[in-house]
């Protein structure tokens, strides 16, 4: 799940970019090349994708912490570096590379702990009644 | 005066989007597990949940707050510092609005590692 958030976010700004590169600069006085910018099929394809990290980033905070997930997923980070590097043939300098390091560090240190901050009992019963009534309501019944 | 807009920009940006994650976060702690909820009641179902739940809304506003901060911003400074600085003070936000708003465990391990991030990403600009 959380590999799937970087790939989705990584990979969508990367075909974005590549996209809007194809289009050109977009001024405030002329927003309705925006529109047009819509049919291109990178910019398409990078608006599903992005569509795809919203779903898997919004399922993620479901089941994990806030301070788990943004870092866990910040290997994103390193995977549009590897794209600029490898598909895109950019040049990644050293600086760059010691931050992926970092980045990757980061990521295998939260990796290692646990993803949830375990409730105590008196608010696990808070919690429960805090919850989206309707549903909270369902799992009651079944 | 434009690096005083640009850091204004960085500084509205940065606590939208650290209002705008919290949000969703507790939106979707109260709604619960997806995974569960789409076996029990389907995709459907949890879905319109999601997107009639107030606090989901208000986030997705602070969001788009953070978006439109960005886009000021690089029309008043480089990218190559707006970037990385907006992103690198949205993890140590983010931190400090979980401990403090969502009452989450942040320990040594959590702390070292959104500081590595961090400093990662503002390499990424060089």
């Amino acid at each position: 799940m959380l590999f799937g958030i970087a790939l989705f976010g990584s990979v969508g700004d990367s075909l974005l970019s590549r996209g809007m590169k194809e289009i050109g600069t977009v001024s405030l006085t002329h927003l309705q090349s925006l529109i047009v910018a819509l049919a291109n099929f990178w910019v398409l394809g990078g608006i599903v994708l992005l569509i795809g990290f919203f779903a898997t980033y919004m399922t993620a905070l479901s089941w994990a912490d806030l301070t788990y997930v943004l870092p866990a997923t910040s290997i994103g980070y390193v995977i549009i570096a590897l794209i600029a590097k490898f598909v895109l043939h950019e040049q990644v300098t050293t600086a760059r590379w010691i931050g992926i390091l970092l980045i990757t560090s980061g990521v295998g240190f939260i990796a290692g702990g646990p993803a949830l901050t375990p409730l105590p009992e008196h608010s696990t019963r808070e919690s429960e009644q805090d919850r989206e009534p309707e549903l909270a309501s369902a799992r009651g019944r079944s | 005066m434009k690096p005083a807009y640009t850091w204004a920009a960085i500084f509205l940006m940065v606590t939208a989007s650290v209002t705008g994650d919290v949000l969703l976060s507790k939106a979707m702690k109260q709604i619960g597990d997806v995974g569960d909820l789409w076996q029990d009641h389907g995709i459907f179902r949890v879905v319109g949940s999601v997107l009639r739940h107030p606090l989901f809304a208000l986030g997705i506003a602070a969001m788009a707050i953070a978006f439109f901060a960005l886009l000021f911003g690089l029309s008043w400074g480089d990218v190559s510092l707006i970037a990385p600085a907006s992103a690198s003070l949205t993890f140590v936000g983010n931190m400090i609005a979980a401990k403090l708003f969502l009452h989450e465990r942040v320990d040594r391990r959590r702390c070292i590692a959104v500081a590595l991030v961090a400093c990662g990403v503002v390499l990424l600009a060089f």
